[in-house]
């Protein structure tokens, strides 16, 4: 078996479309909301995610056999908040400047649906290796849907994608305005809403009767 | 051994915390020095960035030792304390902000910038979700802001975030503190509305209670030090 085996590659790639952890699955809506409204931090609690998803998938997918199942969840809790705070005690010691950025962003990574959803659902039951390519999966299906309703947001909402300005002052000077509304939580929901509605228009099978 | 046992459960419990503990007591004793001198090369650039000068964490050291010329903490009455150290007391500033007014240490940094006396004071508040904090710096005439930065810790990314931008800060330039001889603050409004008995700068539009926040810490903060800012 490959590593890339036509089965990793599946557990690799489903979470981009068909099993997305936020428009599918409907996991980590509530960080959705709140990192979104400027692309920055959308795309660094991506990476953040993705880097943590993957190595509590492998650490959980290592001890699988020796976790008694009456305190699986706690276990579970206890790696991936492990993991969670010495990334953030690292971020700290020698990246100041991001871990400043991220601040409340990175333990809130230990409340995101998707990791326990994750080692539950996949790692409990499966090898290292596809543990790790389900963690960096999901995680960069997560980080997807992210940058994508960041992107709407801070450019609809401020103007600018980065921090950079993207609309032309001209532009303001005929009377355009900034949405505000789209800065705010709620419409985080709503757009993540129109890409579901776009997705499901486009994939007929995910549609209920 | 049976897996699913009392025993088991037990000591995998027990086992697992110990590990994780060790593990974690080792990363952060073994970071901590570092840590803790970002800390200090983060507050001196803020200290810098009040002072309209840019530094990165590379050089920030370096240019904080030519910049700053005296620091001191002084009493509510506006006289120095003697044997305190004004950049301790200001990396606890938040235990002197609980303290009533009249009981606080009041760290000050005396700064030479654009060939002038310049004070730095450190702020300390309250946004929406967390602690805000910045520093002011007025010129020698101890009245006027020579310039303002403000951090937070984890503000609305888009709105009170905001309020770390220079487009922000730059407000408070040539703004004065006092008018007529008296203590004013400089408040922080929202964006449109005005203020006649003292000066004033536009908040952040949807970030109302981190603006407010703002103006609460910069009132506090400043009236400590009304004996040592009023005092010819």
């Amino acid at each position: 078996m490959g590593l890339l085996s036509t089965g990793n590659k599946k557990v690799l790639i489903n979470p981009f479309s068909k099993s997305n952890p936020v428009i599918v699955l409907v996991l980590g809506i509530c960080s959705a909301l709140a990192v979104t409204a400027k692309l920055e931090p959308a795309l660094v609690m991506s990476a953040s995610v993705v880097v943590v998803v993957a190595f509590s998938n492998v650490i959980i997918s290592l001890l699988r056999n020796t976790i008694p199942g009456r305190i699986r969840i706690i276990v579970q809790l206890v790696v991936a908040a492990t993991l969670v705070t010495i990334v953030n005690e690292i971020l700290k010691a020698y990246a100041y400047d991001v871990s400043k950025q991220l601040s409340v962003f990175v333990g809130l990574i230990i409340t995101n649906c998707i990791l326990m959803g994750r080692l539950e659902a996949f790692a409990l039951g499966n090898k290292p290796w596809p543990a790790f390519l389900d963690g960096v999966g999901n995680g960069l299906g997560y980080g997807m849907i992210l940058v994508i309703v960041a992107f709407f947001r801070e450019l609809l909402g401020s103007g600018t994608l980065l921090g950079y300005r993207v609309i032309p002052q001209a532009l303001y000077d005929a009377g355009y305005m900034n949405n505000g509304l789209m800065i705010l939580p709620p419409m985080a929901l709503i757009v993540v809403a129109c890409i579901i509605w776009v997705h499901r228009a486009r994939n007929k099978d995910l549609q209920e009767n | 051994m049976n897996k699913e046992g009392n025993t088991y459960t037990i000591i995998y419990a027990a086992v697992m915390v110990i590990v994780v503990a060790v593990l974690l007591a080792f990363t952060a004793e073994g970071l901590r020095g570092r840590q803790e001198k970002n800390a200090e090369i983060d507050k001196k650039e803020q200290i810098l960035r009040a002072l309209r000068i840019a530094a990165t964490a590379k050089d920030a050291e370096e240019i904080y030792q030519k910049t700053i010329t005296d620091s001191y903490v002084l009493s509510y009455d506006g006289n120095k304390k003697n044997g305190e150290d004004a950049f301790t007391v200001d990396q606890n500033i938040e235990k002197e902000i609980k303290k009533p007014v009249a009981e606080r240490k009041l760290p000050v940094y005396e700064a030479m910038a654009e060939g002038a006396k310049k004070y730095v004071i450190p702020l300390r508040g309250t946004g929406l979700w967390g602690p805000v904090w910045g520093y002011i710096a007025l010129n020698d005439d101890k009245i006027t802001v020579f310039g303002a930065t403000f951090g937070h810790k984890g503000e609305t990314p888009g709105l009170g975030a905001e309020i770390d931008t220079e487009h922000f800060q730059k407000e408070f330039y040539d703004k004065q503190i006092a008018r007529n001889g008296k203590f004013t603050s400089i408040a922080v409004v929202k964006a449109g509305q005005s203020k006649n008995d003292m000066d004033y700068v536009d908040g952040i539009s949807g970030g109302t209670i981190t603006s407010q926040g703002v103006n609460e810490m910069l009132k506090n903060c400043l009236s400590a030090y009304e004996n040592f800012l009023l005092k010819k």
